[in-house]
């Protein structure tokens, strides 16, 4: 063998190999990736607007999907159950009027904004919407944030 | 009295084929060259040096910590192998094995060596690294050395990490939720870390609650079966199979180094 060739065909196994492990590897990755969850499905209803007094913080939805539903004077929203600290799920103090995170000590008011711990920024509300029927959809896919200014649209609250 | 030139049981059971083949080297050993050669042709014997300076042994220079630590290593292989016959990593049953492991199990204080070992490793890898480092082992040629100490050191906390939720109670869960949370501030790659709004086309984001660096870890938005799986599988297999590679190179390395570092 010419010692060019060998140089060529050793160029061509060392690609093939790379190649070869380089899609391995690529394969490996999207492995962990499910296309399937065994979580909680993302949009879900949540009765009727009826169910809520008003001033009312429901923890219904808390366990199974991270949701509190929040009634004030005028409208409904869906509150994230996450805490914007470190992502712990905060307990709701009835006599306080408040959310309290037992990891450490974040607090927020009944709005979602934070006021006390570390906590850097207020709950997240989803997107919350009356269906043809009356009663209420949540869906988890689409979050509006204080910070962004994204509390006043529409779509983050229903007017009761 | 015996005859000091007839050979003896032991002599005679040493020329047998049964004990040749096992034992490379035969008899007599009457050199110092065929005492070295026993060490060396075998692989148990190999692993430790065939000769030994004297600050060797001065355990106020060394602590030990090394030997030590890897010792823990055998330990918690060993009384991990033993849990893993009565643990099962789902939701279902993992908190319920573990206090049974504790309170029914004959010597379930298995489990408790397995944890408190866990605890004692952490502090001995730690001391060995400060040892090293306040008597500059780490100097030339040992610094490659330092570099794979260092990836242990890291191991042994991601095993620390990944055996932390195995009990799966409040304080494992909510310890990995904040944990894994980290994950989700990778560069370019989790969900809320910096420049994870690069990877999109239009409105269409591909770095998601469900395709980010955090969702690799735990299998799932949030800390679930996926999580005490995954974690079960790198405690259990991944991560021991990485330290085993990287302590066959590191104990290579003390050996061919100079052995074991001393007062110069």
């Amino acid at each position: 063998m010419e010692r060019r060739d060998f140089i060529k065909w050793s160029a061509v196994g060392w690609a093939a190999f790379i190649a070869a492990v380089g899609g391995y590897g690529s394969m490996v990755l999207r492995f962990l990736f499910p296309n399937v969850l065994f979580e909680p499905v993302q949009t879900f209803h949540a009765g009727l607007p009826d169910d809520y007094e008003p001033r009312s913080v429901s923890e219904r939805f808390k366990d199974q999907y991270g949701v509190w539903i929040v009634r004030d004077e005028e409208k409904i929203y869906a509150l994230s159950t996450v805490c914007t600290h470190l992502g712990c799920t905060p307990n709701w103090l009835p006599a306080d009027n408040k959310f309290k995170c037992p990891c450490h000590g974040s607090g927020f008011y009944t709005t979602g904004i934070n006021f006390e711990g570390p906590a850097p920024r207020p709950l997240e509300r989803f997107r919350i919407a009356l269906s043809d029927e009356g009663d209420i959809i949540v869906d988890k896919t689409k979050k509006f944030q204080q910070e962004k200014g994204e509390w006043s649209d529409p779509e983050s609250f229903i007017l009761v | 009295m015996s005859d000091p030139n007839k050979p003896s049981l032991s002599d005679k059971f040493k020329t047998t084929q049964f004990y040749r083949s096992v034992f490379r080297t035969g008899v007599p050993v009457a050199s110092h060259r065929q005492r070295m050669m026993i060490m060396l042709n075998s692989v148990f014997l190999h692993l430790h040096p065939v000769r030994l300076p004297k600050h060797a042994v001065k355990v106020r220079y060394t602590w030990c910590m090394g030997g030590l630590s890897f010792f823990i290593f055998l330990v918690l292989t060993v009384t991990g192998i033993l849990l893993m016959f009565y643990y099962r990593p789902t939701v279902e049953y993992a908190y319920g094995d573990v206090t049974d492991l504790s309170q029914q199990v004959p010597l379930g204080i298995m489990r408790e060596i397995h944890r408190w070992g866990a605890h004692l490793m952490v502090i001995t890898v730690w001391l060995h690294m400060f040892r090293v480092f306040m008597t500059g082992s780490y100097k030339p040629p040992r610094e490659f050395n330092w570099v794979i100490g260092v990836v242990l050191l890291v191991l042994t906390m991601l095993m620390s990490f990944t055996g932390y939720l195995l009990p799966w109670d409040q304080l494992a869960i909510w310890a990995i939720t904040v944990g894994s949370n980290m994950a989700g501030a990778t560069p370019l790659a989790g969900m809320g870390g910096p420049g994870s709004s690069l990877l999109s086309i239009g409105d269409v984001n591909f770095i998601t609650s469900t395709s980010d660096a955090r969702f690799a870890l735990i299998g799932g938005r949030f800390v679930g079966e996926g999580a005490l799986l995954r974690f079960y599988v790198l405690h259990c297999i991944g991560l021991p199979f990485i330290m085993m590679i990287f302590m066959i190179v590191h104990f290579w390395r003390v050996r061919k180094d100079g052995g074991i570092s001393g007062p110069t």
